[in-house]
């Protein structure tokens, strides 16, 4: 007697006769129907049309009847609103039962009830299991309010259930605490803003002594939320992390990884010099081996977490090369990842076993796999230098092998192993041109055009060999067309007699016959450097070209510090933060490692800044605009050697005074038909389009917030100097990172700005560009970085800064937008700079001429402000106003309240007088009254906010 | 946290949806079935798989996938582990969790994931307190209540749900009190065309069968318990005695479970019991090739090693293979998957036991470019191959003797040998 009977009857009657079945005087017969109408439910059949009648067998003492109704009404509430309210009293009724049982399992169902309707009845009951006498009521209860606060978060809010969830964090049950967490946490991620976790060491001690005593599944709610606690200093980090070791042996997987991500987390905080330090090190890679050996689904996402703990702590697994070999019938998406960990591990010291694996890897039967194993070797090479001459016997080995694909991915390897190692391995060319013919992917294609235009002076028959390719020109990729064009001028350039005709042919094929913007981009480009100066075209395509690094495809390190934080989550599966993924982009908190902090010293924790919001508003920075520079000459071949690392420093140079000067010309000429991306030149392009024109006030609001922040260090010889905020990100600008301010000081501007690398490259060859602005600024002289910036290295420029550049008025008025270059790229962002550096040192007017002209200029012209919370003097106002260039003309006491007249002038010649209004004696209840004249009155508001800055400070 | 689950049996038919939120409709298993598509190998269907809406996390399990639906970011190893458990407890019930199983027994499933899983928080996972609650179908059950009308829904609150040891439930009684340990371990090895060990490693389980009255408390001791430093525990067991004494001290849950699993990689420990001698070689032009196994024992520390099965998957230009065996025998899937296995039993050292023969390949096909790995299984009894030894097993708290007894076995695991 089982159940597939259930399964069986399809027929049209069948509502029917369940209808008579449920309405039965037997009990049994009446169970027996609610188990069909169950059955058929759960294979997706429409039963709803039964709904009174099931619900009429939901007062019944029997277990059993009452559980599958409360299945039954979940499933269809919702079709059924007005039916459901029946319920409503029993389920009241049912929380008030003497068996704890029926009471958690009402409020239970009653939370999984979908309707408002329920939901309104449902909050007396609720509460009143909040604070049950039975523990396993309470624990129900607690996820009940994240159900409830799923379907209405205002009620919960208005109900106060949240903090009643809080106190239960404090429960004396271990799972209550745990599912309390859980429902916390749940309900958080909704609300990122909001407070609901706030930890503190009495918190943490409760959830670390629940953590011992809770279900496997608690064990993983309160790891994950004792991850985003920042201990206070590295004696706490310490001792959380020797109370959490002992998960790392639990048999759920989960636990272990949630554990380990705490570890790795306040592993930041602890000195390495530190014994405990060492131990942990050693504790962490035996349970992340033992995960390799569950089902291949763990294993995935394991292996997924440790190429992230690979890439951030590399001692931890660097002797357990062994468990990441692949076994041949690995599910494909674990091999693919345990080779990515193989290449991550290879060193001097296991090169040799790691190529014999490759090798065995590269004749198996999965083309994918295969594909990325001979990628692999390519990889070891760039890697292990001492390994290169057995990598490249090794691809020659496969390339005999004649297999197509092999073939491909050993040329494309190959080409990245020429880079690394220049003049070393050229003697594989001619193997590799016999194989020319059997290409037909494009990334193998592009490689071999390139290695073909690189070493064009040592193939006898390079143009031949390229002339063969420009046949189909039109129907290749655009990566092999950009490489083709690129090849061809190289061959031109190294032996122009010959190959003059070829090169026109495939300028002309690109300007002319092709449609996409970049080759005909491209085409133009070479084009005018071709016929106006071939010596400066020989510099720049041919110039030499930086080695590639070593480690290719590592994840940046800002971000790679962030996806340790997300460690055991889908962002970790992923490899990205959550914000790049997370359904509807609900502001996702970043998460960032703790800072190294010793224990006397009271760092400023990062999440320490409640609302999640960071205390300066960041500069929007303006996208990136791809990699189109450095994609201009000779440095598309793609992946696994991407952009950055290809970038050719003086090439790209050329490139940057191309577009500065050349273009213009060449669109005068060209006119019909070049576009430019409107961020290819700073000078070019249109501003407005690029700042989002509700960017100007909350960053004026925000700089002000920052100089509210800072204690005065008044700077009296020159104007206040506000202290250095971050400009771009290091996120937004492949590691680099820029944070500035300005000052005047004697009459010249500077910009004040700190450059950090935080990527793993040097970066050289820096440059700064701003666009055209409402004052003129414009650097006076060009950015002097002297020595390459090293990774981890920061440096202190000041860049002289005159007022005689090109003028165009911007929104909001102070806003500058900058262009950055590096031998990695061009960045762009947008700052906005305090009025008061524009102030001029003759700003002070004769008091006569003050009068005329505050009576010249139109009443309508006048603007009015308060400048609060300034508790100064009319003396002290005065002198501090005086050290940034604005003057007092007179002072006069009217009715007991100082009048303070003043004036000053901009860089542009413009005037501004002010009458500011001080009441003395208590400056905290009336403001400072700011009157402002001004022939520009646009200005005016930017010249009242530079006061209440230079007063505040 | 988990939203949604769908079973879905090899053919690709959902034949079972539980939703724990909001009702998530079937056609998101599409997602699923396109990701199956472009796998081709059920097996090689990625776990985690992103929708525009929703993320599908999957296990294959017995011909089944379990498809899981979140819509936040919520652990994966979360989601696949209590995938897992929930087939386990399916096999724990029904004794096979398969799609007639389940079929058979749906609204017990239905009540057992409703009790497993609220609003996505797992909430009784452990089987003995799931048992209390649904009872699990007997033959004998069913006819008893569909005569007394009685219902397999405990009604009374688990004991052990709240209680610090959750995973016992109170008021156990048996007649014969009795506790089983079976050690088993398995190598799991990659063995190169030379015959030496390219990987080694032990991985090793202490599984329990306990039926002891009242609430014992058991400690176990080891004779070498160095030998054990990567180690996962059962929660019952009391982290601070193993980390101070190396005992295993813990109350026991009630029937089977697994006390420990462990893994032992030291490269010098893990013993290699078996070497293949092969030959298989594939001529250049010619039609066919050449094929010749042998397998001897090696480290085998005098015990007979047994149930030896060696499957081959075979180059796919294989047609057929002609091949004869000393002992045990054959067989050759010449259509599908191009899978020899030969099941040979035991070794006996007098006479190895060998299989050779030739090899028809696909005629004007290029001779395959790989060679086939050989997967070998067999079976060593009352030998633990680490040299693991229980020492002695005391009880505390409960007056009876206890009847006691310790098995060993050593086993394959993934042990593979390249030609």
């Amino acid at each position: 007697m089982t159940d597939s009977k259930y399964f069986t009857t399809t027929k049209k009657g069948e509502i029917f006769e369940l209808k008579a079945e449920l309405n039965s005087d037997k009990k049994e017969k009446k169970k027996e129907a609610v188990k069909k109408v169950i059955a058929s439910m759960t294979v997706g059949k429409d039963v709803s049309a039964l709904f009174p009648d099931v619900v009429n067998c939901m007062q019944t003492d029997n277990l059993e009847l009452k559980k599958l109704v409360y299945l039954y009404l979940m499933n269809y509430a919702k079709s059924q609103p007005d039916m459901a309210i029946m319920a409503v009293n029993t389920f009241v009724k049912d929380c008030e039962d003497p068996n704890p049982l029926i009471r958690a399992l009402a409020v239970r169902t009653m939370g999984c009830i979908r309707v408002d309707k329920i939901t309104e009845y449902l909050c007396e009951p609720l509460r009143k299991c909040l604070k049950d006498e039975d523990p396993y009521v309470r624990k129900t209860a607690a996820v009940c309010v994240a159900k409830l606060h799923d379907i209405n978060a205002q009620l919960v809010e208005d109900q106060g259930f949240l903090d009643t969830l809080k106190d239960l964090i404090s429960d004396s049950n271990p799972m209550v605490v745990a599912n309390a967490v859980a429902a916390l946490s749940e309900i958080a991620e909704s609300h990122p803003s909001s407070n609901l976790l706030d930890l503190n060491p009495q918190s943490i001690n409760k959830l670390l002594t629940a953590l011992n005593e809770c279900t496997e599944w608690g064990q993983i709610f309160i790891l994950d939320c004792l991850a985003n606690y920042t201990p206070k200093d590295d004696r706490e980090a310490q001792s959380i992390c020797e109370r959490v070791t002992p998960r790392l042996s639990h048999a759920n997987s989960a636990v272990v990884l949630s554990a380990v991500k705490v570890l790795m987390k306040f592993m930041e905080m602890l000195s390495k010099d530190l014994d405990y330090y060492g131990t942990l090190l050693k504790k962490l890679a035996p349970p992340l081996v033992t995960l390799l050996s569950a089902e291949p689904e763990l294993q995935y996402v394991a292996l997924r977490n440790i190429n992230l703990i690979v890439q951030k702590r590399p001692e931890i697994l660097k002797h357990e090369m062994k468990v990441f070999f692949v076994k041949y019938n690995d599910p494909i998406y674990v091999k693919l990842e345990k080779l990515d960990i193989m290449i991550r591990l290879a060193s001097q010291a296991n090169i040799a076993q790691v190529l014999a694996e490759l090798k065995e890897y590269a004749t198996e039967v999965d083309v994918d796999f295969v594909r990325k194993a001979v990628r692999a070797i390519g990889r070891c090479a760039i890697k292990v230098e001492q390994s290169a001459e057995r990598c490249v016997s090794t691809l020659l080995d496969l390339i005999q092998t004649k297999v197509n694909y092999v073939v491909q991915e050993a040329i494309v390897v190959i080409k990245d192993i020429f880079r690394k190692y220049p003049n070393k391995y050229e003697s594989v060319i001619a193997t590799l041109c016999e194989n020319l013919d059997s290409l037909d992917e494009p990334e193998a294609r592009a490689a071999m055009i390139w290695i073909v235009g690189e070493y064009a002076e040592r193939i006898d028959n390079a143009d031949e060999l390229l002339e063969s390719f420009l046949e189909g020109f039109h129907d290749e990729s655009t990566q092999v067309q950009l490489q083709l064009l690129t090849a061809i001028v190289k061959l031109f350039l190294k032996k122009p007699t010959e190959t003059q005709e070829l090169v026109q042919q495939v300028l002309s094929l690109a300007t002319q016959d092709s449609d996409n913007p970049d080759l005909r981009d491209r085409g133009y480009i070479y084009w005018r450097l071709l016929s106006t100066d071939p010596v400066a075209a020989k510099e720049v395509v041919l110039a030499e070209k930086p080695l590639i690094s070593e480690e290719t495809d590592l994840i940046e390190p800002t971000l790679l510090d962030e996806l340790i934080c997300y460690i055991g989550t889908l962002a970790s599966v992923y490899h990205k933060p959550p914000s790049a993924f997370v359904e509807g982009g609900r502001g996702v908190v970043h998460k960032s490692l703790p800072p190294r902090t010793a224990s006397n010293e009271s760092a400023e924790s990062p999440e320490a800044a409640p609302t999640g919001a960071p205390p300066v508003e960041q500069p929007d920075v303006i996208p990136p605009q791809g990699d189109l520079l450095g994609d201009l000459l000779n440095l598309d071949l793609g992946p696994p050697v991407s952009g950055p690392p290809l970038a050719a420093s003086s090439a790209q140079m050329g490139a940057v005074d191309l577009l500065g000067g050349g273009l213009d010309s060449l669109m005068g000429d060209e006119s019909e038909g070049v576009r430019f991306s409107p961020f290819m030149s700073p000078s070019l392009s249109p501003p407005a389009a690029a700042v989002p024109a509700s960017l100007g006030a909350p960053i004026g609001s925000g700089l002000s917030d920052l100089f509210d922040l800072t204690s005065g260090v008044g700077n009296l010889s020159g104007s206040y100097v506000a202290p250095k905020a971050v400009w771009l990100p290091a996120m937004k600008a492949k590691g680099l990172e820029i944070s500035g301010t300005f000052t005047r000081q004697v009459g010249s501007i500077s910009m004040d700005l700190q450059l950090t690398n935080k990527a793993l490259q040097v970066m050289t060859d820096f440059a700064i560009q701003f666009n055209r602005n409402s004052f003129g600024l414009a650097p006076a002289a060009p950015l002097q970085v002297h020595a390459p910036l090293s990774p981890n290295q920061s440096v202190e420029i000041s860049l002289p800064l005159n007022t005689v550049g090109s003028v165009m008025k911007m929104e909001p008025l102070n806003n500058l937008q900058v262009a950055v270059k590096n031998n990695i790229d061009v960045f762009y962002f947008s700052t906005l700079y305090p009025l008061h550096i524009l102030f001029v040192e003759d700003g002070k007017m004769d008091r006569q001429m003050f009068l005329a002209t505050w009576k010249d200029i139109p009443n309508e012209n006048e603007a009015q402000f308060q400048i609060r919370d300034c508790p100064l003097s009319a003396e002290a106002v005065s002198s501090k106003l005086q050290g940034s260039n604005v003057f007092t003309i007179a002072k006069r006491n009217v009715e007991g309240q100082d009048m303070l007249y003043q004036s000053l002038k901009l860089t542009n010649g413009i005037w501004v007088l002010a009458e500011l209004r001080i009441q003395p004696g208590n400056p905290s209840l009336t403001p400072l009254q700011l009157s402002l004249k001004c022939r520009a009155p646009e200005v005016s508001q930017h010249v009242y906010q530079a006061y209440e800055t230079i007063l505040k400070n | 946290m988990i939203h949604s689950l769908f079973l879905i049996n090899c053919s690709g038919d959902i034949f079972l949806e539980k939703h724990w939120k909001s009702v998530v409709s079937q056609s998101v298993c599409d997602y699923f079935f396109e990701a199956q598509e472009k796998a081709a190998d059920v097996e090689n269907v990625p776990p985690v798989i992103s929708t525009p809406h929703h993320y599908l996390i999957s296990i294959y399990r017995d011909k089944l996938f379990f498809v899981s639906v979140i819509q936040t970011e919520v652990p994966p190893l979360f989601v696949i582990e209590f995938l897992h458990r929930v087939a386990d407890t399916f096999q724990d019930y029904f004794g096979e969790c398969s799609e007639a199983a389940i079929k058979d027994n749906v609204v017990i499933v239905y009540e057992l994931l409703e009790e497993m899983l609220d609003n996505g928080f797992p909430l009784a996972t452990e089987s003995n307190i799931l048992k209390e609650l649904i009872k699990p179908p007997t033959i004998l059950r069913s006819v008893v209540n569909s005569i007394t009308g009685s219902s397999n829904v405990g009604d009374t609150l688990p004991t052990g749900q709240l209680s610090n040891i959750p995973w016992r439930r109170a008021g156990v009684k048996y007649t014969n009190n009795e506790a089983y340990f079976d050690v088993v371990e398995e190598i799991d090895a990659i063995i190169d065309k030379s015959g030496s060990t390219v990987f080694a490693e032990i991985q090793g389980v202490i599984d329990a069968c306990i039926k002891l009255s009242g609430m014992p408390d058991l400690s176990l001791s080891f004779m070498n318990p160095r030998l054990l430093d990567d180690v996962s525990f059962h929660p019952c067991i009391r982290f601070k005695r193993w980390e101070s004494e190396r005992v295993l001290s813990f109350i026991p849950p009630d029937g089977n479970f697994r006390l420990i699993s462990y893994r032992v990689s030291s490269q010098n420990l893990v013993a290699i019991p078996v070497y293949v001698k092969h030959c298989i070689s594939f001529k250049e032009n010619s039609a066919c090739g050449r094929f010749d196994i042998t397998i001897g024992p090696k480290q085998n520390m005098g015990k007979t090693i047994e149930g030896i099965t060696v499957t081959v998957h075979m180059p796919k230009v294989v047609l057929n293979m002609n091949l004869t065996p000393t002992q045990g025998s054959y067989t050759f899937d010449p259509v599908t998957k191009k899978v020899l296995t030969w099941d040979v039993g035991k070794i006996t050292p007098q006479k190895l036991p060998s299989l050779k023969g030739l090899v028809n390949l696909q005629s004007g096909a290029p001779k395959p470019e790989e060679n086939p790995s050989l997967n070998i299984q067999f079976k060593i009894q009352q030998l633990a191959i680490s040299g693991l030894k229980v020492n002695r097993l005391d009880m505390y708290g409960e007056k009876y003797k206890p009847f006691k007894g310790v098995k060993y076995v050593t086993k394959a695991g993934k042990f593979q040998v390249r030609t």
